[in-house]
């Protein structure tokens, strides 16, 4: 359970890490935080040529806003992120589902560009991207560029990112006012890999319908799944049990998990569904902000 | 031919110069070079807890990190938590007390994770202080007396604090929560 050898490289600025990208990349692999992938490179599941440990690049550790999105620098840590006041703000989902990642010494370590660039579906910061139709800036020596959440995740644990690319800012829009928001996670142990998460956020108009819905199933297939056809059924309606009942009986039709030793194929479109279900409920409970 | 990294850090309040393998993880470091075998490796994969380290004020997992990646920074072992004169800091202490160790493998990373909370404590419920010890395993107390024993920590810190206030500033606890602030600054 020791790191095969490798070569060690740490670039001193994002130019320097980019142009060892350039030169490297085909046979590296990026190291920041570490915590999924020193797990790998212990087990030996990855044994790269290069490591290009990224951690001293301070000017990557920010979270800012801009044009109606939280902008989070890659190398922000998970618990900047949970303790950020600015987040529980703008975002509180990201907040509630950064708090649910590993357990505290691995959200002290953990950086939020380091998760998405993992891309594992069954993890927390991906299935929240993707509900909220988030963005992700990748670069390298030639090109800046802006992959839509949609577009990023290909399949398990592979992203649109190539190997002379680096993820540098991750971007999730800003709640809108009279927005209620839930995140749900079923873990078999606290802490644990989730089996099943669901990220979802509520709008609701001045009559109390269902203005926008937007909702993400994680764990449950190779990437993260939105539940488009959900998301447009309910828009229009007036929020009730009954109906987010219906709606969430329908989400095994989108849904094509693997089964493994922790569950069968059809328990984890069981346990998404109730997910769906309790994540609606619990979204359109929090919708606050009086109309005028 | 092997890489070495020199890499300059500060363990336990000492400076430490070495020239490491980049794969040489800091647990290992630790255990190996420094002789500190009080930070002790179950998994190695980041699940037990047990080679829980201070980095620069957070409690992380030592296996889950390489000795390269804590250059120029401030690590502390269980081994810092010994008073100078051999007595044992009020976190042991408490342990004792209250059993909450019995074969003790896991135990340096409980301590670590509990000094890492040390200075909340007082203000923590019971959930949030069962929520921070949830990342370390032990398979012998069943838990119970550990939250016991950091319960009572708690209780002892806040009448402490009660009895005379001054003895909470100037500490080495401070210290550590400056560091961290510093270490934090960027992100705000």
């Amino acid at each position: 359970m020791k790191p095969s050898h490798f070569h060690y490289l740490r670039p001193q600025s994002l130019e320097e890490a980019l142009e060892m990208l350039q030169a490297y990349g085909e046979d590296a692999k990026v190291l920041a935080g570490g915590q999924s992938l020193i797990p790998l490179l212990n087990m030996r599941l990855a044994t790269p040529k290069y490591i290009i440990d990224i951690g001293g690049l301070d000017e990557l550790r920010y979270i800012r806003e801009a044009e109606g999105q939280v902008r989070i620098g890659a190398l922000t840590r998970h618990v900047d992120v949970e303790k950020s006041g600015r987040i529980a703000e703008a975002c509180p989902l990201l907040g509630a589902a950064v708090q649910r990642i590993g357990h505290s010494q691995i959200r002290n370590r953990g950086t939020v560009g380091g998760s998405i660039a993992h891309g594992d579906a069954s993890a927390e910061l991906p299935c929240v991207l993707a509900a909220l139709r988030g963005e992700v800036r990748i670069q390298s020596t030639t090109e800046t560029r802006v992959a839509a959440a949609d577009t990023f995740f290909l399949t398990y644990m592979m992203t649109d990112v190539q190997p002379t690319e680096l993820v540098t800012e991750v971007r999730f829009p800003v709640l809108p006012a009279h927005t209620g928001w839930s995140f749900q996670e079923f873990a078999r142990r606290h802490g644990d890999f989730a089996m099943v998460t669901v990220a979802a956020a509520i709008t609701l108009d001045g009559s109390n319908r269902i203005a926008k819905a937007q909702v993400a199933v994680g764990g449950a297939g190779p990437v993260p799944t939105v539940l488009t056809d959900l998301e447009e059924a309910i828009v229009g309606e007036e929020p009730s049990s009954a109906l987010f009942e219906s709606a969430a009986a329908q989400v095994g039709d989108v849904l094509e998990p693997d089964g493994d030793l922790h569950g069968t194929p059809e328990y984890r479109v069981q346990l998404a569904q109730s997910l769906v279900r309790r994540a609606l409920d619990d979204a359109t409970s929090k919708v606050g902000g009086a109309f005028v | 031919m092997t890489q070495r990294v020199a890499i300059e850090l500060t363990v336990n309040g000492r400076p430490v110069r070495a020239e490491v393998e980049p794969r040489l993880l800091l647990a290992d470091f630790l255990r190996d070079h420094l002789e500190l075998t009080g930070t002790h490796l179950g998994c190695e994969h980041g699940v037990c807890g047990a080679c829980t380290v201070l980095l620069d004020g957070d409690p992380v997992r030592s296996c889950l990190a390489l000795a390269v990646q804590a250059n120029g920074t401030h690590v502390e072992t269980v081994e810092s938590l010994t008073q100078e004169d051999g007595s044992l800091h009020p976190i042991q202490q408490a342990f004792a007390d209250h059993h909450a160790l019995q074969c003790g493998f896991c135990t340096p990373g409980f301590l670590m994770t509990v000094r890492g909370i040390f200075d909340d404590l007082p203000g923590m419920t019971e959930a949030q202080i069962r929520e921070a010890v949830s990342g370390n395993l032990c398979r012998c107390t069943g838990y119970a007396n550990i939250v016991r024993a950091v319960q009572q920590l708690q209780r002892d810190l806040q009448l402490q604090a009660v009895r005379d206030p001054a003895t909470r500033s100037g500490s080495r606890v401070d210290d550590r929560g400056a560091l961290r602030d510093t270490a934090r600054s960027e992100v705000k």
